[in-house]
């Protein structure tokens, strides 16, 4: 199926009324999580995963899909208004945003982020569309010991690129891989790690993990009592949200740096759209005739982040749907959901389930157009829920947590186990572990031990086979990912050595 | 000799270690490998040795760091209101097997509105009692999700 016949194809199916539903459902609840402070769409898609199981598999993938881009449109509503981040990914939109909207441009800085969301978003999906089936038919001649390798480069940029502490990100991705391993070993039919609970021999279901960690831990984490910031007002009227023709023109290489930027960036495993927004504000200013007026609200500081966030959801879907790997938290999740519905993401998919893949990128295109239809005359009304007091929010989001999981087996023992899960999120963030690496360790450990076992298998034992040409290549570059930090700070202290001495020897 | 400050990262660190000496010594018992190749015990004994050893990095760069780059002060009121949420949450799945689902969650949006949010009574028990039914309805009865009964009600 050429790229224009799948087009057409996943045009008829995401224009059918239950598609168009599931769509503007999806963007929607995207929109309201995306505003709201402290609710992840992470956490959002995982409480609503089991509730999925119901629903015809395209349209509940179509739904998903939506809230997570969805949320990066609504994060800049309160990043602009609030100075606070309704998104990690709307963190550099703070800066200039809230200081335009101080002196009163915040109808702009909405329009603006809107609208760049919009050009990069688009592109991001066109992108996605031309660059996933050629790489997925290069990715065919993958079997086992590349798997392995590929799996081992994704986990390498996670934990590199996961926080501050690569030593941390590490040990999370650790105990990701022994929850993984918990038991009954498909191979032998050993039980490993079950404490003799028959509750365990089936293993931890991913859900569990997931919901616990991201939604059960964010409550805890977000309970302790905080004054509301201030919100500015948003001005009235789509005229006073429109930017000035001055300021499209100021935009220009915004638009282009952020759609490119955050596409790349998104393709790679781990860089995730915060990263993409990092880099792409930094391009801006250094490309910039007015740096100065950068942190002091300059409207490409709002575009070009704002874009580049949007558009790094097209590229974090390439290798999530043509390999099977997860670039992030939530395109973990919407492997598990994928799994979970009985598909097998990774270079068979495209051709396996045109439908379902055609289907999401049409859906796409559908609910970017939907999203800045939302994000432009109705930003007012969806500001207005950064007012819901967190007293209604939390009971709401631990019982639909209690709800998804019993949902999913029926069983008390998982509310205990969601329980567990929730109190290791709230520590992990307490201690400063980012969360990303566990849940990927979590996703990737039974594939990737799998794989390496079968490999393993193939050459009686050898590990000579993981240096055929593509793993050997991914392994070293793996092995290069994690030595980065090692280099820096090397060079950190090679640099203050030179200093010492030139201060020594003036 | 100075002694070491007892930190999170001490402390944490110090646990994965121990989970760490735990998958290795477990993944001992279990076949590494065999004649078809990896054991159940191949990729425990590897993750888990490299987690000991992460770990104890960990424990002796917590350990002998200056103050300065210790991690920040805990604030243990925050802590309690966090922890006081958990035992909540937990408190209501126990008594799930009792008075079912309604009844506990209703209990749990009762407790958290009058001693976390310390909300008036009457607010707190009608948005509980709400909840409580809205859940029931929406889930149990339009979207036929199964949830816990109790064995009273």
């Amino acid at each position: 199926m050429d790229i224009l016949s799948g087009l057409a194809h996943g045009f008829h199916v995401a224009t059918t009324p239950a598609a168009l539903g599931m769509c503007v459902l999806g963007v929607v609840l995207g929109t309201i999580i995306g505003v709201l402070p402290g609710l992840g769409p992470s956490a959002t898609i995982a409480m609503l995963l089991p509730l999925t199981f119901k629903l015809e598999p395209a349209g509940a993938m179509i739904m998903l899909a939506g809230i997570y881009y969805g949320a990066k449109y609504g994060g800049s509503t309160t990043s602009i208004l609030l100075n606070v981040p309704g998104e990690n990914s709307s963190v550099v939109t703070c800066i200039d945003g809230y200081q335009m909207a101080r002196k009163g441009r915040a109808g702009p800085a909405l329009g603006m982020a809107a609208i760049a969301s919009f050009i990069a978003g688009t592109f991001g999906v066109v992108a996605l569309m031309l660059v996933a089936p050629p790489l997925a038919k290069l990715s065919l001649a993958f079997s086992s010991p590349e798997y392995f390798a590929l799996m081992v480069m994704g986990l390498a940029m996670v934990v590199l690129l996961a926080g501050d502490s690569l030593l941390k990100a590490l040990l999370a991705m650790l105990v990701g891989l022994w929850i993984s391993s918990i038991g009954t070993d498909l191979f032998t039919a050993t039980t490993r790690f079950a404490f003799g609970q028959v509750e365990l021999l089936g293993g931890i279901e991913f859900i569990i993990v997931a919901i616990g960690v991201f939604a059960v831990g964010e409550v805890l984490g977000n309970i302790e009592p905080e004054e509301p910031p201030a919100m500015v007002p948003v001005p009235k009227g789509l005229r006073n949200l429109l930017p000035t023709l001055e300021d499209f023109k100021r935009c220009r290489f915004a638009f282009l740096n952020g759609s490119v930027v955050g596409f790349l960036i998104g393709v790679l495993p781990g860089a995730g759209s915060t990263i993409a927004s990092f880099i792409s504000y930094g391009i801006e200013k250094a490309v910039s005739r007015h740096p100065e007026e950068f942190g002091k609200g300059a409207i490409e500081g709002v575009a070009a982040p704002e874009g580049s966030n949007n558009a790094e959801t097209g590229g974090a879907l390439v290798p999530l749907l043509t390999l099977g790997i997860p670039g992030s938290s939530t395109t973990a999740i919407l492997l598990a959901a994928l799994i979970l519905w009985g598909f097998k993401p990774g270079p068979l998919f495209i051709q396996d389930q045109p439908a379902l893949f055609w289907g999401l990128v049409a859906s796409m295109y559908i609910g970017n157009v939907l999203l800045l239809i939302l994000n432009l005359p109705l930003v007012a009304v969806f500001a207005q829920l950064v007012r819901v007091p967190s007293y209604v929010i939390y009971p709401l989001i631990l019982g639909v947590s209690l709800v998804g999981v019993y949902s999913e087996g029926s069983s008390v023992f998982d509310l205990g186990l969601l329980a567990l899960f929730g109190l290791l999120g709230y520590g992990m963030r307490k201690l400063d572990y980012p969360t990303a690496p566990l849940v990927l360790g979590l996703v990737l450990g039974a594939p990737m031990e799998r794989a390496l076992r079968q490999s393993l298998m193939m050459s009686q034992g050898s590990l000579s086979i993981l240096l055929r040409p593509i793993p050997a290549t991914l392994l070293v570059a793996a092995a290069l990912l994690l030595a980065i930090p090692l280099i820096r700070r090397l060079n950190a202290v090679r640099v203050q050595v030179l200093d010492r001495e030139q201060g020594e020897n003036p | 000799m100075r002694r070491p400050a007892l930190s999170g990262d001490l402390v944490s660190g110090a646990a994965l270690a121990a989970l760490g000496t735990y998958v290795v010594v477990q993944a001992h018992g279990w076949t590494y490998m065999g004649e078809d190749g990896p054991g159940p015990g191949f990729f425990p004994t590897w993750y888990g040795s490299v987690m000991v050893v992460l770990s104890l990095v960990l424990v002796v760069r917590s350990a002998f760091a200056p103050a300065a780059t210790q991690a920040k002060p805990v604030r243990w009121r925050e802590v309690g209101r966090a922890f006081t949420c958990w035992i909540s949450f937990v408190a209501c799945i126990a008594l799930m097997g009792w008075i079912g689902f309604a009844a506990s969650f209703a209990l749990l949006t009762w407790f958290l509105m009058t001693f976390m949010a310390r909300k008036p009574q009457r607010l707190a028990i009608p948005f509980a009692l709400g909840g409580a039914v809205l859940f029931q309805v929406l889930f149990s009865t339009l979207l036929e999700v199964n949830l816990p009964n109790g064995v009273l009600f």
